[in-house]
């Protein structure tokens, strides 16, 4: 935050004359002695009378006589701005601290504090602890304290407590002295009189008289030697004869070339020092805004000017970059927002690099199954409500019925449910659907603390556009789960993302899950899946026996959708179980055959000639018993074993 | 062209005097140079026909001196003005750091002017510059005509001065006008190197 001394601003550089010797020996004994002698030293004059070289001069002066002293000199604007930063940052405790270990505070330019009463209040509080522990406190205004507008009474009493002194403007022997001083620093040789009759000029401050110096170097370096006092006052308009720039000129009586070279000269040396005032700014204004400034102050340490606009330009694009790159993690990794990378346009790589690890470690969350689409879900009568819901949420996403909770009992398609409605939602440009199962949630999440990631979890499913969770009972007692849990619905539901879960049982009656959850659960619409009626029964026969024969015959159908069952999967085992007879026998599926099967009515053809003498277990080679477990379709007829047995 | 050499502690500024045929181009650079110490200026070099008029272009090299530590100098151009030296104009055009536009105030070379002005914008083009970004004045010559041959700065400001840059009424062969045009440009130019200056 604060800005570096700059060892130019020396006391032996200071000249100085009745009109600011008070100042400049005050300075010189704080310097000398900080703490002891004049606390607060309260320095004030017009512009351009030099506070800000006597600030600077002590700073370098106490830090020469004992380099262990910490130093610290900053503008007002910079003191603003950091104090801004600070607050921004939450660190507003931190930034009042932030002066313990400073031995001298330096702060130029404090009439800014007009009306800025929070800044006061910090000053105040800045400028009496630093009393209270005997460090030296040093301010500089363009005007004393009690002409401040609106400035804190505790402020000014605290100021008028040590010393205040004004710096006067130079009278001619000053000016005379500066004149010298400076022409002698820049190497040019010009006659006493010369410099004599430019300190004539009763000038308001040093860097007008310096501004005359430059014309006069300017001008000494196309007429040497050929200098006089009257064309010097010319030159400098420091009479008023300047002629009027449309009167017609007459050859001869001014030097036009030499204005020239002074007007090149002036506007050369102002664009000169401009790139130095335009990266002074730059500096103060990213510094205060947290940034580091490393790549603007290192030209400002030579003399080389630099392409201040360009510089500045890059800089801040840069800064832009970065401020993007922010952005981005926050919504990220909200914890590793705050990384010192994101502060440093030297750095701008390695953010990117930052937030590219992020993003790759934060996979889109699980979306729908493949397997489960919601053309396929058949739905009529008794799941025609649910279904119904579930085509109204995929249309209105998170405006028509939110949270929408399937419910029923185990295999009537809850599942099937779910995933197509994730489809349906994923179908939507932009969208980005969550679609899991409780089990995969609790998994997911004991991973990422495992990992110390949680806050990328987070913002994993709170980037969903829709939040499908099936089987919402399996979290019951896992209270972590349903802590993020509840947190995710509450920030999905305020953003209007669509959520949608599944459980077996009414919300009301959901064990083990928090009355928090349940009772958001349950402000939305339940629907219910009720056991298939036979209109459902028989879609399911027909659908699957398609899908495996090509072909339907409408008795089995029938036959099959008559048994009574209380969930799909059975129904679907039914119709695996009775077309995996079938492909073992080398012939479609019929009725008889079911009913064989199923009910174990013996078939004649097959008794008259039994072909295999087997153990007579047979299993059934479609698969799609998931766990894989042998399942014993037909029972060995038992009077066989026994004849065989006995013969 | 770089106009600042902060190795060789150099800045070099281009200027070029551009307008139509016969409006004192020629006549702005006699002046300065007869104004510039001998020390200062280089030799003037002037390629022009038998009847006086310029053939290829004049060149006038002026050493300002040690400014702010870098040794500066300026070095002006006048194009030809007739029409069918467009080539040449294109060349001496080439990396111009400002530009001042010589008009003829004489009423009836008005068309010239405009002609002179659009040949300008269109050679700028042609080497990548934008005649807005370019430093740019103009200059009224011949201000010193009888009044009823001539336009008033003013009018000619109307018909001229699209993009209102500094304009100069002048009358080149007295010296009227020359050097605040001169400082003008110089000033512009001057204004543009903290912008254009490498980093």
């Amino acid at each position: 935050m604060t800005a570096e001394l700059n060892p130019r601003f020396t006391f032996d550089g200071f000249v100085a004359g009745p009109s600011n010797r008070l100042a400049v020996t005050a300075a010189r004994t704080v310097a000398e002695s900080p703490g002891t002698a004049y606390n607060p030293l309260f320095i004030y004059s017009a512009s351009g009378l030099g506070k800000t070289h006597l600030l600077m001069a002590m700073g370098t002066h106490a830090r020469s006589l004992s380099p262990t002293l910490s130093v610290a000199y900053l503008t007002l604007e910079e003191f603003v701005e950091a104090f801004h930063a600070a607050v921004a940052a939450g660190q507003g405790e931190a930034f009042g601290r932030r002066f313990d270990a400073v031995d001298i505070v330096l702060i130029d330019d404090v009439q800014f504090l007009t009306t800025r009463l929070e800044t006061q209040a910090e000053l105040l509080r800045l400028v009496t602890q630093q009393l209270e522990a005997g460090h030296q406190v040093v301010l500089s205004s363009d005007r004393p304290p009690q002409e401040i507008e609106q400035l804190d009474e505790r402020l000014i009493s605290r100021f008028a407590g040590g010393l205040v002194v004004d710096i006067g403007p130079p009278e001619f022997e000053t000016r005379l002295a500066i004149l010298q001083r400076k022409a002698e620093e820049r190497g040019v040789d010009f006659e006493r009189a010369i410099l004599s009759a430019v300190a004539a000029f009763e000038a308001r401050n040093v860097r007008e008289l310096l501004g005359l110096l430059n014309r006069l170097i300017a001008f000494q370096a196309v007429n040497e030697g050929a200098l006089t006092t009257d064309g010097v006052r010319t030159l400098l308009g420091l009479e008023e004869t300047a002629r009027p720039a449309e009167a017609p000129a007459v050859a001869g009586t001014t030097d036009e070339f030499a204005q020239f070279v002074s007007t090149v000269g002036a506007a050369l040396a102002q664009q000169m020092d401009s790139w130095r005032r335009r990266l002074h700014e730059a500096r103060a204004y990213w510094e205060g805004r947290g940034y580091r400034v490393q790549r603007i102050t290192g030209p400002l340490e030579q003399d080389t000017p630099v392409g201040a606009e360009l510089l500045i330009k890059r800089f801040e694009e840069d800064v832009e970059r970065l401020q993007a790159l922010e952005q981005e993690m926050t919504l990220l990794e909200p914890a590793r927002a705050g990384d010192p990378v994101f502060r440093d346009p030297d750095r701008v790589a390695e953010a990117e690099a930052l937030v590219h690890a992020a993003k790759e470690g934060l996979a889109p969350p699980p979306g729908p199954s493949a397997a489960w689409a919601f053309e396929d879900f058949v739905g009529t009568g008794s799941n025609q409500l649910a279904l119904t819901a579930a085509r109204a949420v995929a249309e209105h996403p998170g405006t028509m019925y939110n949270p929408l909770v399937v419910i029923g009992p185990t295999g009537l398609g809850k599942t099937h449910l779910l995933h197509g409605i994730g489809h349906a939602l994923s179908a939507a440009p932009g969208s980005l659907v969550a679609c899991l199962s409780a089990q995969d949630f609790l998994d997911d999440l004991v991973q990422a603390m495992e990992r110390h990631r949680v806050d990328a979890w987070r913002s994993r499913y709170r980037r969903a556009t829709a939040f499908l969770l099936d089987d919402i009972h399996l979290l019951a007692h896992k209270e972590q789960s349903q802590e993020e849990l509840f947190h995710l619905f509450n920030a999905l539901l305020d953003s209007q993302r669509q959520l949608v879960f599944t459980a077996n049982v009414p919300p009301r009656q959901l064990e083990g899950i928090d009355d928090r959850l349940v009772t958001r659960l349950g402000g939305g619409l339940v629907a219910e899946l009720q056991p298939p009626d036979r209109e459902l029964r028989l879609a399911v026969v027909t659908r699957e026996l398609k899908s495996r024969q090509g072909e339907v015959d409408p008795d089995l159908a029938a036959y099959l959708a008559d048994r009574p069952a209380t969930s799909l999967r059975t129904v679907t085992g039914t119709v695996q179980r009775v077309v995996g007879e079938a492909e073992l026998q080398g012939g479609p599926p019929s009725v008889a055959q079911a009913r064989a099967l199923l009910e174990g009515t013996p078939e004649p053809a097959r008794r008259a000639t039994p072909r295999l003498r087997t153990s007579g277990i047979v299993v059934s080679p479609s698969g799609g018993v998931r766990s894989r477990e042998k399942v014993v379709w037909r029972w060995p007829n038992i009077t066989d074993r026994i004849i065989e047995d006995v013969g | 062209m770089s106009l600042v050499n902060f190795t060789t502690r150099e800045i070099t500024c281009k200027i070029v005097y551009y307008g139509p045929g016969r409006s004192g181009k020629t006549t702005n650079l006699q002046y300065i140079y007869g104004r510039v110490p001998e020390e200062r200026r280089g030799r003037m070099v002037s390629l022009a026909t038998q009847t006086d008029r310029t053939l290829f272009f004049d060149f006038l090299p002026l050493e300002l001196g040690s400014i702010s530590g870098f040794a500066t100098r300026f070095q002006l151009y006048t194009v030809p003005g007739q029409v069918y030296y467009n080539a040449t104009r294109k060349l001496v055009l080439q990396g111009a750091d400002g530009v001042v536009f010589v008009g003829d105030s004489q009423a009836r070379q008005l068309d010239e002017n405009l002609e002179s002005l659009q040949n300008l914008q269109a050679n700028l083009l042609e080497h990548g510059i934008d005649v807005r970004e370019v430093p740019y004045v103009l200059q009224y010559n011949k201000q010193d005509l009888p009044r009823d041959l001539i336009l008033t700065p003013q009018e000619l400001d109307d018909q001229l001065n699209f993009r209102a840059v500094p304009s100069y009424g002048a009358a080149a062969v007295t010296g009227q006008g020359v050097f605040e045009t001169l400082r003008a440009v110089s000033e512009r130019v001057l204004r543009k190197l903290s912008e254009g200056a490498p980093a």
